[in-house]
C-alpha cells in the first residue's frame, strides 16, 4: 500500500506562522485540491456529490490559523480546508472521495463526512447544522477538564435556519463554553438566495438574543478573518464564553458539480470573483515587498506536485473488500473508546 | 403519453394543483429550482410564488407548517429534499400530525403529503440513500405509502393528496429517470391500502415494493426461464396500513413467501409482513417465510461496499432457488 504524501502537520502550522507566505501557501493549496476535485469528478473519478468551497478560502485559512492543536473543529461540506490544515495528509482526503480502503472513513462515506479525531476534526454528517450541538459537548468536555481548548463549529448562512443551531447557540451562551461559531455566509442555500432565508441582513445579528457576540467580517479577506480570529478566539479560549464570526463570501461553483447555478447572476459571480481572495493576498504580499511572481511559481509547483501526489496516492490505493462494509459500526463491545483523545493535545 | 416516475410525481402536482386551489407545495429549492430533482418544475410558473414556496432550510418547520395549514382546510404537499433528512422532522410527523386527529376528538383532520425521495444505488453514501420508512410504519395516524411504477407514483400522490390523513410518500430516487410507462391521459387515481399483484404464479410468492420491485420481476423471470418455477410477485404499495388480504391471498396461494426490500432487515416491514403470513396462515405453508433485504449497515460509499449491502437481482434468485427447494 502506498504511504501518504508527505505530512505538514500542526508543527509547521506553527501557532504564529512563519508567516504570511505559510497563509498563502494554505490558501493556493486548498484551492489546487479543489479544483482537481472537481475536475476529477467531472472524468467521472469521484462518485457521489462533491461541493467546491473555491473562494471560500480565506475564511478556513483564517480561522484555523490561530487554532490549537488541542482545539476541536468541526467543518461543514466545503470545507476540504480544514482538514488541510490540520494536518490531516491530502492523499487520505482523496481517498475518502474516492471511496478507496485508505480515506478517513475506509470507504464507508464520502467527502467529508469522513472525520479524523486524531487531528481532532469531526466527520459531519449531512444533516446541515447538527454539528453545532456536538461542538457544544466538546466545549463542555473542555470545561469539566478545565482544559484551555476551544470548539470551532462551521455551518453554511442557510443551515442557520434549523433549529438545531439555534439550540447550540443558547446552551452555548447558558453556560458561556469555549465554543467558536463560524458562518460562512455565500448568499445562497443551494438555489435560495440570502433574502429567503432570513428576515435579517446578518447572522451575526443573532448571536446577541443568546447573549455573546457576533462579528461580520469579509470572508474574501484573509487579513480581515484573521484579524478578527486571531483576537475571538483569544477571548473564547480565556473564558470570555461563545462567539460568533459571520464570513461574508460567495461560492464560484454549484451548490454541488452537478449544478449549474442558473438561478444566480452572472454579473454576480464575476464582482465576486474580482474580490477573489488570493490575489487579494498577493497584492498585500507584494506591497510588503516580497516577489509575488517568483512565490506563486514556487508555491504553483509544490501545490501541484502535492495534488498530484495526493491523486496518485487515491488512485493506487486499494477499494475496499465488500465484506468489510459491515465492520466499523460498533465498537468492540468493553473497549476504551480508542481513537477519541482524551487529554487536551492528544499529538 | 410516455412518462418517466419522476414526470409522471411532476404531471400529479401540476393536476392536483389545478383540480383544487387548496393544494399548495412547500420546501427547499422547490420554486424556481424546480426541485433537486426536478420534481416541481414548471409548477411556480404556472401558480406562483404563493402556491410555489421555498423555504429556509428548516424540515421541522416546513412540516410543521404543513400541518397548520392543513387543519384550516389547505391541501400541502410538503417536500424533504432527501428522505433522509426527514428525520429532522421526525417530531412534527410522528407525534404532531400522527396524533392530531385522535387528540382532537376525531373533529380534525391533517391532510398533509410529505414528499421523501429515498433509496440507495445512486452513490449517494449514508446520507443521501436511506429507507426510512420503517421508523414511521408503526405511527398510527400516518399512512406510508411507496409507489414502484410511474403509474402508481401519479395516481397514488393524487389519493394522498385528497386523503384526509397525514402521509409520507416515499419515492425512490434510483427509479426517477430509469423507468418509463405509457400513462393515460386524464385524471387517475390508485387507491391507498391495496396492494397490487404485478405477476401471478403458482410456486411460490415474492413480496416486495418501491426500489426493488423491478429486481423481484427481472429475479422471477429468470427463475422461470431456468428452474421452471412460477413465481408471484406482489407489490405491496402501501407500507401502513397494509393490504393484509393481499398479504394472505398470496402465501395461501403458493405456501412459499418470499419477502424483499431495500430498507434494512433489523425492523423492516418485511418482520411484519412475515408475522401476519405466520399467525394467519401457517397451515399453508410449505416453508419458512424468507427475506432478502439490505444488511443491517449504513448504505456505505465505495461501491463495493454498497453493492455487498444492498439486494439486487442475483440475491433474489438465489433466495427463491433456496426456498423453492423446501
Ligand atoms: C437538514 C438538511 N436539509 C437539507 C439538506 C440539503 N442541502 C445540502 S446543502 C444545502 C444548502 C446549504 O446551504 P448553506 O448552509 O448556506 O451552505 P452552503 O452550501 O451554501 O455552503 C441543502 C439544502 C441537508 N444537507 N440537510
Amino acid at each position: 500500500m502506498p504511504e501518504p504524501t508527505a505530512v505538514r502537520g500542526s508543527a509547521e502550522l506553527a501557532p504564529k506562522l512563519e508567516h504570511e507566505l505559510q497563509l498563502y501557501y494554505w490558501m493556493k493549496l486548498i484551492r489546487a485540491f479543489e479544483e482537481r476535485v472537481s475536475r476529477l469528478h467531472r472524468q467521472n473519478k469521484i462518485l457521489g456529490g462533491v461541493y467546491s468551497g473555491a473562494g471560500q478560502e480565506a475564511i478556513v485559512t483564517g480561522i484555523c490559523a490561530p487554532l490549537e492543536p488541542g482545539d476541536f473543529v468541526a467543518p461543514i461540506h466545503r470545507d476540504m480546508g480544514v482538514f488541510i490544515m490540520r494536518g490531516v495528509e491530502p492523499g487520505r482526503l482523496m481517498a475518502q472521495l474516492m471511496g478507496k480502503e485508505t480515506g478517513l472513513s475506509r470507504g464507508k462515506d464520502s467527502f467529508l463526512h469522513g472525520g479524523d479525531l486524531e487531528h481532532l476534526v469531526f466527520g459531519s454528517t449531512s444533516m446541515l447544522g447538527s454539528s453545532l450541538p456536538v461542538a457544544v459537548g466538546a466545549a463542555l468536555k473542555f470545561r469539566m477538564k478545565k482544559e484551555k481548548n476551544v470548539a470551532v463549529a462551521f455551518f453554511g448562512e442557510g443551515a442557520a435556519s434549523r433549529g438545531d443551531v439555534h439550540e447550540a447557540m443558547n446552551f452555548a451562551g447558558v453556560h458561556k463554553l469555549a465554543v467558536l461559531f463560524v458562518c460562512e455566509n455565500n448568499r445562497y442555500a443551494y438555489s435560495t438566495p440570502l433574502e429567503k432565508q432570513m428576515a435579517i441582513e446578518n447572522v451575526a445579528d443573532r448571536a446577541p438574543a443568546y447573549g455573546f457576540k457576533g462579528y461580520v467580517c469579509s470572508g474574501n479577506d484573509l487579513l480581515a478573518v484573521l484579524e478578527l480570529s486571531e483576537r475571538v478566539i483569544a477571548r473564547v479560549r480565556g473564558g470570555e464564553g461563545p462567539a460568533l464570526i459571520e464570513c461574508k463570501t460567495y461560492r464560484y461553483r454549484g451548490h454541488s458539480e452537478h449544478d449549474a447555478a442558473l438561478y444566480r447572476d452572472k454579473e454576480e459571480l464575476i464582482e465576486w470573483q474580482s474580490r477573489d481572495p488570493i490575489p487579494r493576498f498577493e497584492y498585500y504580499l507584494e506591497k510588503k515587498g516580497h516577489d509575488i511572481k517568483r512565490i506563486r511559481e514556487q508555491v504553483d509547483e509544490r501545490t501541484r506536485d502535492e495534488v498530484q501526489q495526493a491523486v496518485d496516492f487515491a488512485e493506487s490505493s486499494p477499494l475496499p473488500e465488500p465484506q468489510e462494509a459491515l465492520e466499523d459500526i460498533y465498537a468492540p463491545s468493553g473497549a476504551p473508546t480508542s481513537g477519541n483523545p482524551s487529554t487536551n493535545g492528544a499529538r | 403519453m410516455e412518462s418517466t416516475y419522476i414526470k409522471a410525481i411532476n404531471s400529479a402536482l401540476h393536476e392536483e394543483m389545478r383540480r383544487d386551489e387548496n393544494v399548495f407545495v412547500m420546501g427547499e429549492d422547490v420554486a424556481e429550482l424546480g426541485g433537486a430533482f426536478k420534481a416541481t418544475e414548471g409548477l411556480l410558473e404556472a401558480f406562483g410564488e404563493e402556491r410555489v414556496i421555498d423555504t429556509p432550510i428548516s424540515e421541522a418547520l416546513i412540516v410543521g407548517a404543513g400541518i397548520g395549514a392543513a387543519v384550516l382546510g389547505m391541501r400541502p404537499v410538503v417536500e424533504m429534499q432527501f428522505a433522509d433528512f426527514i428525520s429532522c422532522a421526525f417530531d412534527q410527523i410522528v407525534n404532531m400530525a400522527a396524533t392530531l386527529r385522535y387528540r382532537h376528538g376525531g373533529k380534525a383532520s391533517c391532510p398533509l403529503v410529505i414528499r421523501a425521495p429515498s433509496g440507495a444505488g445512486v452513490h449517494g453514501a449514508l446520507f443521501h440513500s436511506q429507507n426510512p420508512e420503517a421508523w414511521f410504519t408503526r405511527v398510527p395516524g400516518l399512512k406510508v405509502v411507496a409507489p414502484a411504477t410511474a403509474y402508481d407514483a401519479k395516481g397514488i400522490l393524487k389519493s394522498a393528496i385528497r386523503d384526509g390523513n397525514p402521509i409520507v410518500y416515499f419515492e425512490h430516487k434510483r427509479l426517477y429517470r430509469s423507468i418509463k410507462e405509457d400513462l393515460p391521459e386524464g385524471d387517475f387515481t390508485v387507491p391507498i391500502g391495496v396492494a397490487e399483484l404485478r405477476k401471478e404464479g403458482a410456486d411460490l410468492s415474492v413480496i416486495t415494493y418501491g426500489g426493488t420491485l423491478g429486481q423481484c420481476i427481472d429475479a422471477a423471470r429468470i427463475v422461470e426461464k431456468e428452474d421452471g418455477l412460477s413465481v408471484e410477485v406482489l407489490d405491496l404499495r402501501t407500507l401502513l396500513p397494509l393490504d393484509r388480504d393481499a398479504i394472505l391471498a398470496t402465501a395461501r396461494k403458493t405456501g412459499k413467501v418470499l419477502i424483499v426490500h431495500e430498507d434494512r432487515l433489523t425492523g423492516g416491514i418485511g418482520g411484519e409482513v412475515s408475522a401476519i403470513i405466520t399467525e394467519n396462515a401457517f397451515e399453508y405453508l410449505d416453508g419458512p417465510v424468507r427475506r432478502v433485504a439490505a444488511l443491517d449497515a449504513h448504505v456505505a460509499f465505495s461501491p463495493p461496499l454498497e453493492e455487498f449491502i444492498l439486494p439486487n437481482t442475483n440475491k433474489i434468485v438465489d433466495a427463491i432457488r433456496s426456498l423453492a427447494a423446501y
